[in-house]
């Protein structure tokens, strides 16, 4: 963790960039989809050709909308779209459209959970929707890098996927308050259902603008900082940002307005555009598209429609499964993980151990194999059978863990496994001998009982080794001893 | 029998086709004749595509006459801004020389559903910028009236392949008065729908809040057919509303009690002597049939002309980003850098016009700028808007000329734009309202057509065309340029 040098305070605002899953495009009727051969989801629209004319997508409307109430944003009834105009090869039209001053939601803010449990609220200045660029891929460089690249090509597929571009106010202090704010917004976002939220595929992007000054004083020059693709990245790139900025200013140097990029193989920040270089958008409402006009009564029902949020799951789990407030922040901030435990607590009737199982071993096994929890070998009525087992104490815990390792590696459900491997009983004929032996000894009326001939006596002993044994001595091997020792264990012999 | 190809109209084309006089061969091969004779020296189309239409045309003959819809078979040309699937599309432009659209706009696609048969494209101002067709970066069209002179722009092509009989009827496109000022240079009926009343879809965009598709044609009852057949709401172009009701072919010969406003603002000097008295007989010819007209101020319409030169270059900045070179039309060859490519590619690839509307329009939507051009602009717009709703409580219709002036002469005003601007000085204020505008051949000074403007409320074309038909059939106005008549053609 980074310490901010004393006497210094970092300033952050994060313009978080969300791709929604919706079935087509923003502005046209192809596919959005992920890592399809380049430039087949393409049509005469999003190539940017001429008298083409976006048609707004309904859905992408919904789930921004979805997206600003949940961040707890005014929901605008009248917003309309600009062009923000720059000349770039991913930029087929020439211009990207977007809101500028009357986008779709507004004021709001995320309660950011912090590592030491203290709540950070961060205002969200504003949730807008825009058509996102294609994809440049440069061949022959270091890192698919412009700088050094022989020649690029454009992917097309991607450009006019719907975008919400979430802005943050300048309310971020450090690093991890970044990282944590940004993995809240995920898990949120996830939870929404409106973007695959997966920062290597680019789904989920973030800028930030960074300024440092001592408290109490104004704000200093700011800087934009791009190319975090990694919540690691996000945190090591405004380290060194912040660190650069006050080690200039601590020199007597002056920080300069520009945009920066971070090397993610350097850990440094160098130059991308400075001020002078910056575009002038020159943004004018889109004469192409009529504004977006959303009643009180259609914001009323995207509300209604909102599935559970993780600050309210994690609630629930407090309240009804009696679970920490730890372990009930990290299950209910990750939506199928969530699912998994719920039904997992139902099957089992054990909340606590339910938890511990899906934060424990099946977290880890997921991790280890970089599975999501569709894609896990192991079923929650598999999980559930073999905490049957384990509730039941048929297995210890170390047994069980063994099981779940078999269960992943063979597919196989629990008691299979437990009968295959005779595992769950004791079948150590010296382990049961004494046993047996000692309840004898410590019996002897009910053995006189058998031995008269009252061979339902028998039953008793059973019982009694089961009692101690938690049901796992070896039936079979039980009774074979218990007959063998009541009947040498005669006063006469 | 013969075929004249100034008496085809659309509606006579039909009326041979349906009692068999003629087939859509004939009256096909009978204009790609007229074009062989006068494209030398009119020089409207950019493209003639005689094997298609001949081969559209002999697909309609091949059917039977009770599976025809009323239009198939009549022919018709359109302005080079539409797309075409498969069949080049310029615009007008050098930078799009080569373009062969995937798809096609969705007027075309209209047309194409009716039955009709695709001549080739018109020329035109490189996209739709200019008055004149000089700005074309292809060929010179001329005005059939008087070679020497020009047919109006930005849609001329349309105009004078209309004019020479060589199309009955054409489309183009209006955002400043690119249809009804080449159609009163060239003595033909042109109308600009209300703005939304026609797909955009495959319209080469100058300034989307202004541009609008419309009908060419000699006769008020084929531009009211026209406009019938491609009026329809599309969903691929969210401002489009469609007509709200299909046009009626008007036959009414009587304008009783109908209100004709009268610009004030467009009898100044402005106007020539000769414009000016042809205007005025027009007034009193309405007057005749019965409707009353009254002088109307609507004093922000003198700013139309400013505000229009900023808000069309303005979006014509954006709308022209486009053609970078990247992904079809011309590019520029050997260039080291993307921006070199950028730069020759748009410094080679647009005239001087474009150019210099490009500039324009950047230079106003500029940081430090916006407000002082394109809000001020904006602005102005509302206040014009509010003039035409201010007139239209006290008038049904408004009427002026729709040209200040008659043809001019080739060359006149290229070295001049400010007053090559001042040829749409009536029309503008027009597309800035988002109201229909039609020019009606009303009679010629010195021997070149002038047109009347007739201005009506939003999705009022109906009783636009009513009072154009009534006029019409009162003034009957010669619409036979006096080019050679070709030799017509034996057939049947």
């Amino acid at each position: 963790m980074m310490v901010t040098p004393e006497g210094w305070e970092a300033v952050i605002g994060l313009e978080i960039h969300v791709q929604l899953n919706t079935a087509t495009k923003m502005f046209c009727g192809c596919p959005v989809s992920f890592g399809d051969v380049p430039n087949t989801n393409v049509c005469p629209l999003c190539l940017g050709h001429p008298g083409t004319l976006p048609a707004m997508n309904e859905k992408a409307i919904e789930y921004a909308t979805r997206i600003g109430l949940a961040l707890n944003c005014t929901i605008s009834p009248h917003s309309i779209f600009h062009r923000k105009n720059y000349f770039y090869p991913d930029l087929p039209k020439g211009y990207q459209i977007s809101q500028y001053d009357l986008p779709l939601a507004v004021d709001g803010h995320l309660d950011v959970e912090l590592e030491d449990g203290s709540i950070l609220r961060v205002g969200v200045t504003r949730a807008h929707l825009e058509d996102d660029a294609a994809k440049l891929v440069h061949a022959g460089g270091v890192d698919g890098r412009i700088a050094g690249a022989d020649y690029s090509m454009v992917d097309f597929n991607r450009g006019g996927t719907p975008l919400v571009e979430i802005v943050s106010e300048p309310e971020i202090h450090t690093p991890e308050q970044a990282r944590a704010y940004l993995t809240q917004l995920k898990s949120l976002l996830e939870a929404l259902e409106v973007s695959d939220v997966n920062m290597e595929e680019g789904s989920l992007r973030c800028d930030a603008n960074i300024s440092v000054h001592r408290p109490g004083t104004p704000f200093g020059t700011r800087t934009e900082l791009k190319n975090m693709n990694s919540f690691r990245f996000l945190q090591r790139g405004l380290e060194a940002e912040i660190e650069r900025q006050i080690s200039a200013l601590e020199r007597g140097e002056e920080i300069v307005q520009e945009t920066v990029h971070f090397d993610t193989g350097s850990g440094k920040v160098s130059t991308l555009r400075s001020k002078e270089e910056a575009h002038d958008y020159r943004y004018f409402p889109e004469p192409d598209m009529v504004p977006i006009e959303l009643s009180a009564e259609y914001v009323e029902k995207v509300r209604a429609g909102l599935p559970e949020l993780p600050a309210a799951r994690k609630e629930r789990y407090m309240r009804d499964y009696g679970l920490s407030p730890y372990d009930a922040g990290v299950l209910s901030a990750n939506r199928p993980l969530a699912a998994f435990f719920e039904r997992l607590s139902t099957q089992t009737g054990e909340a606590k151990l339910a938890a511990n199982w899906v934060m424990g071993d099946f977290s880890g096994y997921l991790n280890a194999q970089g599975l999501e929890v569709k894609d896990s070998a192991v079923s929650v009525e598999a999980l559930a059978e073999l905490l049957g087992l384990l509730a039941a104490g048929t297995l210890s815990g170390k047994m069980a863990k063994d099981v779940f390792a078999a269960m992943v590696e063979t597919g196989k459900g629990a008691p299979e496994l437990v009968a295959e491997r005779g595992l769950g009983q004791i079948s150590d004929t010296g382990e049961l001998e004494t046993m047996v032996s000692e309840l004898i000894a410590a019996n002897p009326g009910p053995a006189e009982e058998y031995r008269q001939g009252r061979d339902r006596v028998l039953g008793f002993f059973v019982g009694q080794i089961m009692k101690q044994t938690r049901g796992q001595a070896n039936p079979q091997l039980l009774n074979e001893l218990l007959r063998k020792a009541l009947a040498g264990s005669s006063p006469d012999n | 029998m013969m075929l004249d190809s100034h008496s085809l109209t659309a509606h006579e084309c039909r009326r041979l086709l349906a009692v068999g006089e003629a087939t859509s061969e004939e009256i096909t091969a009978a204009l790609l004749d007229r074009v062989k004779a006068v494209e030398g020296r009119v020089g409207a189309f950019l493209q003639v595509d005689e094997e298609g239409a001949l081969a559209q045309a002999r697909a309609v003959d091949a059917k039977r006459p009770e599976e025809r819809s009323p239009w198939e078979g009549v022919p018709i040309a359109v302005k080079d801004i539409l797309c075409t699937r498969g069949v080049e599309t310029t615009c007008g432009s050098r930078i799009l020389k080569g373009y062969i659209p995937p798809y096609d706009a969705t007027v075309v696609r209209l047309l194409k559903e009716a039955g009709l048969v695709i001549l080739g494209k018109l020329n035109m101002d490189e996209f739709a910028m200019g008055s004149s067709t000089e700005n074309s970066a292809y060929q010179v069209t001329r005005n059939p009236w008087d070679l020497e002179r020009v047919p109006g722009g930005s849609s001329g092509g349309s105009a004078a392949a209309v004019a020479a009989g060589e199309a009955p009827w054409s489309l183009g496109s209006d955002t400043g008065g690119s249809i009804r000022q080449p159609a009163s240079l060239c003595g033909v009926v042109g109308m600009k729908p209300t703005y939304g009343a026609v797909s955009r879809w495959g319209l080469i965009a100058f300034a989307s809040s202004l541009d609008q598709v419309g009908p060419f044609a000699r006769t008020v009852q084929d531009v009211a057919a026209l406009l019938d057949l491609i009026g329809r709401r599309d969903p691929n172009d969210q401002t489009s509303l469609g007509l709200p009701t299909p046009i009626a072919v008007p036959r009414g010969e009587s304008l009783a009690g109908r209100r004709f406003g009268i610009i004030k603002e467009y009898l100044g000097d402005t106007i020539q002597p000769g414009v000016r008295r042809i205007f005025e007989q027009a007034v009193e010819a309405l007057e005749a049939l019965g409707g009353r007209c009254c002088e109307v101020s609507l004093p922000s319409v003198e700013r139309g002309l400013a505000a229009y030169y900023i808000i069309a270059p303005a979006e014509c900045s954006a709308n022209l980003a486009r053609f970078d070179g990247v992904r079809y039309g011309h590019r520029a060859h050997k260039a080291e850098t993307l921006h070199e490519m950028y730069t020759r590619t748009r410094s080679e690839g647009f005239g001087p016009e474009v150019k210099r509307r490009i500039m324009i329009g950047t230079y106003a939507l500029s940081s430090g700028y916006y407000d002082a051009y394109y809000a001020q602009a904006q602005r102005t717009r509302t206040l014009i808007i509010r003039d035409f709703q201010k007139a239209f409580a006290e008038v049904d219709l408004l009427i002026s000329p729709t040209s200040p002036t008659v043809a001019f002469r080739l060359g006149e005003r290229t070295a001049d734009p400010l007053t090559m601007y001042l040829s749409d000085l009536c029309t503008i204020p027009v597309n800035l309202a988002g109201l229909p505008g039609l020019s009606l051949p009303a009679g010629f000074a010195a021997g070149l057509p002038v047109g009347l403007q007739i201005i009506g409320p939003h999705f009022s074309e109906q009783m636009m065309l009513d009072a154009a038909y009534a006029l019409e059939q009162r003034l009957q106005v010669s619409t036979r340029p006096p080019l050679d008549v070709t030799p017509a053609k034996e057939v049947g």
